[in-house]
């Protein structure tokens, strides 16, 4: 039997970045050989959602969606256009972040399984992966103490689950004490990233912005909304201080390297033979190894 | 048949005009009937048709191939296929527009995956959103793929075209209509469904034709329903309006929204007729090509300038009267969910 991985991603009609992460955490993946077949899909790029099943050759398919909450695109868009036959979003059984996996055939391809994760955004892995990025942002291995880390969501746009996934790491990453305050902020709702510094203490706070990849919110608007920069075009400092705090900015967590472990953990978990592929991929992509 | 083969095999090998031709014709020809036996239908169909199994006969493809090689267009893509000494394929692939460069000439690559990132920008480095839009960049070359790799790298830079293509000439394309792929969409798109046939017809014309995009389009407005706008000369087929055409008709599903008016302007002819020349210069995608002073194409900045100077207002709007103005022209915000 040959397995395929099908990382399906939002990707840009307008901006080329979008789909860099999706292309890189692919290639870790074929690198690391744990599947016949590794393939990206996209809703606004090429191959479609839709006529992506028909360029994998194997029978076994794990499609796991990189998308940093489960809503609309994971429960309506990717499942409709990848024509899975018997959908039904209870088949996740989840309260929100704690979708995993389905196995369903698709109609356009005859003779596949297809096994239908949920997004990496929810997976406990993803923790792991803000973490890492405040270590990649502060270049200490070890950042923590003194510390203050924000985990910044979009807030609500089209669904409630993406504040849910949101305080969901937030709140797993405060339960491991390692950073001395933990907060969830958002761009369109309250508490919100613009007065980041008023909800912290420590006089150091990273922030990580749980998107997949960077953009116009990470690049633009929360840069300027910080005030770290007046102008996202002349860049910014990392750290920059506002009103006496050091605000470490990270980026799109999505285009932390370790992400593609997470795309591993969700196939192995769907019943994806990866062998040790994911320790090999964790300790590569700066990771602890093992569990 | 038996007999025939290796007649056939006889004959490439009296084509060939070296030993080492005929011995690379044989092996090639063992090759094909081993190793690609074990091939997936669809990759050994496109591999078969790169070397134009089913126009020539075996003895003159397999002279072919032992000699120069054969070569065959997808797209803007030129794959040229000749034999190693065991009887395998390598592939040579590059840009149509670079066949008579040579390889030195050209920045080489060896893994497909490249083929991704020389797919993301035009020759002027301009995004290129849709892949089978005819401004695939020029000057690379992978020049020595395997067969594997050659049907990996043709699907990084055409995605599913192979597939599809293969579907079509199985007889069992799956072509969604352009109703159908509509009345499908939500959230933001959930207006497409509105536009009416002409419309539709405006929208293919748009984004659809050759100059526009390679894929020979395949959807009506449905499938009873022709549109009369050509469908395209392309290898391969579209089945389906794709994402960049859905997210354009919402755009023009909002402006159709709008109700028509009079207006009346204040133009010499000659200003009229500039009007039409940078309209077109526009659609065509010519303007980058005006030169700086030519003066006497009315889609030249110096020209435009000189309009905008005499009739358009500060704020750059052209007044106009406006025979019965009521209604409002509010226009959505610009997404690209
Ligand atoms: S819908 Fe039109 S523009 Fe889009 S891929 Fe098909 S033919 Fe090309």
């Amino acid at each position: 039997m040959s397995q395929a991985l099908v990382i399906v991603a939002h990707g840009s009609h307008l901006n080329p970045d979008s789909s860099t992460p999706t292309f890189d955490h692919a290639d870790t993946v074929r690198a690391s050989g744990a599947f016949d077949e590794v393939r990206e899909a996209f809703w606004k790029e090429e191959p479609s959602f839709r006529e992506v099943l028909r360029t994998v050759e194997a029978d076994e398919v794990y499609v796991v969606p990189l998308f940093v909450s489960e809503g609309y695109f994971t429960e309506q868009v990717i499942p409709r256009e990848l024509r899975l036959d018997g959908w039904d979003v209870e088949q996740w059984d989840s309260d929100g972040t704690s979708a995993d996996h389905t196995t369903l055939t698709a109609r356009d391809v005859e003779g596949k399984t297809v096994h239908y994760c949920g997004p990496v955004g929810t997976h406990d892995a993803m923790s792991d992966v803000i973490v890492q990025r405040a270590e990649s942002v502060t270049g200490d291995a070890d950042v923590g103490d003194g510390f203050g880390l924000a985990v910044v969501g979009h807030g609500t746009e089209r669904n409630e689950n993406s504040a849910k996934a949101i305080h969901y790491h937030a709140d797993r990453i405060r339960e491991t004490g390692r950073f001395d305050e933990v907060e969830a902020l958002f761009m369109d709702e309250e508490p919100e990233v613009d007065d980041v510094a008023e909800f912290f203490e420590s006089d150091d706070v990273v922030v990580v912005p749980l998107f997949i990849a960077d953009g116009f919110h990470t690049q633009e608007d929360i840069p300027e909304d910080m005030g770290i920069t007046d102008d996202y075009r002349m860049g910014y400092d990392v750290p920059t201080a506002v009103d006496g705090t050091n605000i470490w900015y990270a980026g799109a967590v999505g285009t932390e390297p370790l992400m593609a472990d997470v795309v591993l953990e969700r196939a192995a978990e769907a019943g994806a033979d990866v062998g040790d592929a994911i320790v090999r991929v964790r300790s590569e992509t700066g990771g602890v190894a093992g569990d | 048949m038996q007999s025939s083969l290796s007649e056939s095999l006889a004959g490439a090998a009296r084509l060939a005009q070296t030993v080492g031709e005929s011995v690379r014709a044989v092996a090639g020809f063992y090759h094909e009937r081993t190793a690609w036996r074990e091939l997936p239908d669809q990759r050994r169909a496109f591999l078969r048709w790169v070397e134009g199994a089913d126009e020539r006969n075996v003895a003159d493809r397999y002279a072919a191939l032992a000699r120069e090689g054969v070569t065959r267009r997808w797209g803007q893509l030129l794959l040229t296929a000749t034999l190693a000494t065991d009887g395998s394929r390598r592939y040579d692939l590059r840009h149509e527009a670079d066949a008579e460069r040579g390889v030195g000439d050209l920045t080489t690559h060896d893994d497909p995956l490249d083929a991704r990132h020389i797919a993301t920008n035009d020759d002027d480095g301009r995004y290129r959103p849709l892949k089978t839009a005819p401004t695939l960049r020029t000057g690379w070359v992978f020049p020595s793929l395997t067969a594997q790799q050659v049907v990996q790298a043709v699907d990084f830079f055409y995605p599913a075209t192979v597939a599809n293509w293969y579907r079509e000439r199985e007889g069992d394309l799956d072509v969604t209509h352009w109703r159908e792929t509509a009345e499908r969409q939500t959230g933001i798109y959930d207006i497409v469904d509105e536009l009416s046939g002409e419309q539709v017809e405006w929208l293919a014309e748009s984004c659809c034709v050759d100059s526009q995009c390679l894929k020979r389009r395949m959807w009506d407005e449905d499938e009873d329903t022709e549109l009369d706008v050509p469908r395209g000369d392309g290898a391969f087929p579209c089945r389906e309006p794709c994402s960049l055409v859905i997210a354009a008709a919402r755009k023009w599903a909002v402006f159709e929204g709008e109700s028509e008016r009079e207006y009346t302007f204040t133009l010499t002819p000659s200003e009229k007729g500039q009007l039409e020349e940078i309209l077109d210069a526009v659609a065509d995608g010519r303007v980058d090509e005006i030169r700086e002073a030519d003066v006497f194409d009315g889609a030249n900045r110096y020209r435009a300038r000189w309009l905008r100077a005499k009739r358009a207002a500060e704020d750059g709007t052209l007044p106009a009267v406006e025979a019965d103005g009521t209604g409002d022209e509010a226009d959505g915000a610009d997404a690209d969910d």
